[in-house]
């Protein structure tokens, strides 16, 4: 079959793009908002269509699905071998996030129609969400690490737009502002990376990078692990780097600050970008070059550590907060974390690619469901007007269908049968088990840490107290609320699609069960935390004041983000600032505007000398004529004949 | 007459050329630079004639152009003085230092 | 002395004496046409016009101002390097005479041929010589009328 059709999946999303940023505000601003979901709809199902083309129809090799490469451009030529090509990849995990995106997006694009009603940049909103599928889009049909690179970028670009969409806020504008530069710092580490693994394997292509770094024989393998810097071969830094590229964009610690601020933008774009797609794109990074840190075990340590690390972190600090999105925020840095942690612990082939299989199934049930819970989020601030819980409470007579909804994703999210949640959480526990003990521990108690702040969550929106919010424009439009029904049937089913035979470590279908008696911990676990939820926040009580006077310093520390911003402002405003900055700034005035003034001083100088030549006097001009004359007599005289 | 010679004549023409550079050069008043001026133009008349007498005596150009010299330099003489008389009127000095309004 | 006088009519006196001793040198070169204009024309004419232009505009008696001395002795050294280099040459150029026959500068030749426009005619430059003539006197005219103001 022809292939130019694929194309068009990431390319409606640009065309749109262009069309409402340049004709948007003025002409179509009425309709821009259906042109957005209609182009995005024709792209979700050319999306549909292709994956199952690919996973159903298309042969499998040895029962290996193969990555296909659709289309191919070859921009840049850098040397013989390496170049910058331009090109869309078909692979099991690139037909995963294409259809997670296309189908989140939509999901957003709909529940805007309603959401951002009103809004005076209407057209421009849709614009930018546009952009930003599109550059989403582009990034996981990526052939080669440096268009990767390009598309990340303009992912970042896309969620700086977004998140300061409302710039009269200044929250906002500092929010967005911190979200780029703070990304685009881990895109320095990323850019490194690229540099020395292409340095070394002599290519940018994906497909060639990673059969040159696996294979134990090839010599660009030898090469990259026989140079070392500080003890550390440069496979392993090239590889760290580009994962601290991913670990900015995903929201790890240490550069995970950024995710809880970005929540200024509008709720359906933290929905989109900050819950089921732009944060994965740091897992899907490490997901596409798994080869190779499969090969590089310390590498992969990192990413072990740094997952599971950031999902405790985020976790604890989940439970002391109080404005609903940032709740959200940190569960969804918490989440992300596993799927970290579970690449990190998974091997590469067969039954070792557990992890990353899981991985993969958990990113693609976490996009439903925590995309359903922000939109759900977004109802309920649409209605009350306010991020606050304490300004919400006993919201399920006035809000039933987000109830049921928020109700089904915080059971899939907390992992009970037969939500979504539970499968491919229970996947992962299992791949931790194998391989690594002391990270399961740490996750089964994070997971029972997750089920219980977000039952606190949803027993504070709808339960609690009795609300105070009046029922000035009822739950919200039809475009609101189908999306939430369409998410939360999702949530519901996702669980049982079969991922296990479709998106794994080398291709080739992976058998998987469910281990009853291993799940009984885990559920356990997350029944325990739900009913200590129920008991402290159903009905309003003094108990969960008298815990936090309890926990004393611990629970300050947690409050306040374990005074990470702090931390953070104190090294730049001292450090960087007082050292380099300055240093820099006087340089630049003294040394180089110096320079500048003293290269037009002298010439002023010499200028105004030559001036004093042009005296006016007449014998001063016959002066300079007739030495003019002589030394010009003397020239041709003696030097001429 | 050929004792004296045609490098004498020459010799005492060069002198009084650069004379009458020296004076053009050094003098202050506008008038005696136009009397060096008129020192220099005699002495280029002494070097026509004396190359018409001694190497070309065939030919008459010598002479026809010192007359035309003398001619051309009266008519200059005349207008040079027009000149000082006007810029005297406006200036109330003949000092040529006082016109310096061409600088910079 | 004529460029080096402190006190103009002195200075003019002297170049008056400079001119007649030009015209005992043409003289004794044997062109006496050229010398005779050159008594009529510089002597009667021009040093007469100097002599009325210092009267017209300067007090005739009082001393002139002394040159800068920088510049004199600047000037001086470069005349006289020029000078000895001009007479270094002339005196190691050898001067090849013409061997044709030799034509005697009388007035009635000069007559003829400045008034011939065949070969060795200066009929041309006659004419606009004296076109250049009546131009420079209408322009020394213009240049020094003075200006009556309007009524």
């Amino acid at each position: 079959m022809s292939n130019y059709y694929i194309a068009l999946i990431p390319l409606l999303p640009l065309a749109t793009f262009v069309l409402l940023g340049l004709f948007g505000r003025k002409y179509l601003s009425g309709i821009s908002g259906i042109i957005g979901t209609l182009s995005l709809l024709a792209s979700t199902i050319i999306s549909l269509v292709t994956a199952y083309n690919y996973f159903f129809i298309t042969e499998r090799v040895n029962g290996v699905f193969q990555p296909i490469i659709a289309l191919k451009y070859t921009w840049l030529q850098f040397s013989a071998n390496v170049s910058i090509d331009l090109g869309i990849m078909l692979d099991p995990i690139s037909m995963m996030m294409i259809v997670v995106v296309t189908f989140v997006s939509l999901m957003v694009h709909i529940f805007s129609l309603g959401y951002m009603k009103g809004e005076e940049r209407f057209a421009t909103y849709y614009a930018f969400l546009s952009l930003f599928t599109f550059s989403m889009l582009g990034l996981v049909l990526s052939t080669n690490i440096f268009q990767i690179y390009m598309f990340w970028e303009l992912v970042g670009v896309s969620s700086f737009l977004l998140i300061g969409y409302y710039f009269d806020k200044p929250s906002a504008v500092a929010a967005s502002k911190k979200a780029f530069i703070v990304t685009r710092f881990a895109d320095l580490g990323f850019l490194i990376g690229i540099l020395i693994l292409a340095y070394n394997a002599e290519t940018l292509d994906f497909g060639i990078l990673i059969e040159r770094l696996t294979d134990a024989t090839s010599p660009y393998l030898i090469n990259s692990t026989a140079s070392t810097l500080l003890g550390v071969s440069a496979l392993t830094w090239g590889l760290v780097l580009v994962f601290l590229g991913g670990a900015g964009k995903s929201a790890m610690f240490p550069f995970h600050i950024w995710l809880p601020d970005a929540m200024e933008g509008p709720t359906p774009v933290s929905a989109l970008i900050h819950a089921a797609t732009m944060v994965v794109a740091g897992v899907f990074l490490v997901a596409r070059l798994f080869p190779i840190f499969a090969f590089d075990v310390s590498a992969l340590t990192v990413v072990t550590y740094v997952g599971v690390f950031s999902a405790l972190f985020a976790a604890i600090i989940a439970c002391t907060q109080t404005d609903i999105k940032r709740v959200l925020a940190y569960s969804t840095m918490s989440q992300i974390g596993y799927m970290m942690f579970s690449l990190g612990i998974s091997h590469h082939g067969g039954e070792n690619g557990l992890g990353y299989m899981a991985s993969m199934f958990h990113l693609f049930t976490h996009a439903f469901f925590k995309s359903l819970l922000f939109l759900g989020a977004g109802a309920v601030i649409h209605l009350v007007h306010s991020n606050e819980m304490k300004d919400m409470g006993g919201l399920r007579k006035l809000m039933p269908i987000t109830h049921i909804t928020f109700l089904i994703a915080c059971l899939a999210i907390a992992g009970i049968p037969p939500f979504a949640g539970f499968f491919s959480k229970e996947e992962i526990l299992m791949a931790a088990f194998e391989n690594n003990k002391l990270v399961y521990v740490v996750a089964v108690f994070t997971s029972g840490l997750t089920a219980f702040y977000m039952f606190r969550l949803y027993y504070s929106i709808f339960w609690s107290k009795q609300s105070h919010a009046h029922a000035d424009h009822g739950e919200g439009t039809l475009t609101m609320k189908i999306p939430l029904i369409i998410l939360g049937a999702c949530a519901l089913s996702v669980g049982f699609v079969p991922i296990a035979s479709l998106v794994t470590s080398d291709g080739a279908a992976l058998e998987t069960h469910i281990d009853y008696i291993f799940s009984l911990t885990p559920v356990a676990l997350a029944i325990a935390g739900i009913l200590l939820a129920t008991s402290l926040y159903k009905n309003e009580n003094s108990k969960p004041q008298s815990i936090a006077n309890g926990l004393g310093g611990f629970y300050t520390a947690a409050h306040k983000k374990f005074y990470m911003d702090e931390l953070y402002l104190f090294i730049t405003k001292n450090i960087i600032f007082n050292l380099i900055g300055k240093a820099a700034a006087w340089i630049d005035k003294t040394i180089v505007d110096g320079f500048m003034n003293l290269l037009a001083d002298v010439t002023a100088e010499i200028s105004n000398l030559i001036k004093g030549l042009q005296s006016g006097k007449l014998q001063h001009y016959a002066v300079y004529f007739f030495v003019g004359m002589i030394g010009f007599m003397l020239l041709f005289i003696y030097l001429w004949i | 007459m050929n004792e004296i010679g045609l490098t004498q004549v020459l010799i005492v023409s060069t002198i009084l050329f650069f004379i009458g550079v020296y004076g053009f050069l050094t003098r202050r008043n506008m008038i005696t630079m136009l009397m060096s001026i008129e020192l220099i133009l005699n002495s280029i008349n002494i070097n026509f004639v004396a190359f018409n007498k001694y190497l070309y005596a065939d030919k008459l150009d010598g002479t026809f152009f010192t007359i035309f010299i003398i001619t051309i330099a009266a008519a200059e003489a005349s207008v040079a003085i027009a000149i000082i008389i006007h810029l005297y009127r406006n200036l109330k000095s003949i000092d040529v230092d006082d016109a310096d309004m061409m600088k910079f | 002395m004529a460029v080096t006088a402190r006190k103009i009519f002195r200075s003019a006196i002297y170049l008056l004496f400079s001119l007649i001793g030009i015209a005992a040198l043409y003289f004794w070169m044997n062109v006496e046409f050229i010398a005779a204009v050159q008594i009529v024309v510089y002597v009667g004419g021009i040093v007469v016009l100097i002599i009325f232009s210092i009267f017209l505009t300067h007090d005739s008696s009082a001393d002139m101002k002394k040159p800068n001395l920088i510049s004199a002795l600047f000037s001086a050294f470069a005349v006289s390097f020029a000078c000895a280099l001009v007479v270094l040459f002339i005196t190691n150029h050898t001067f090849i005479p013409s061997s044709n026959a030799v034509i005697e500068p009388s007035v009635k030749n000069i007559g003829r041929q400045m008034l011939s426009t065949t070969e060795h005619g200066f009929m041309l430059p006659f004419e606009v010589v004296s076109m250049l003539l009546l131009a420079a006197m209408i322009g020394s005219i213009v240049i020094a009328l003075k200006t009556k103001p309007k009524v």
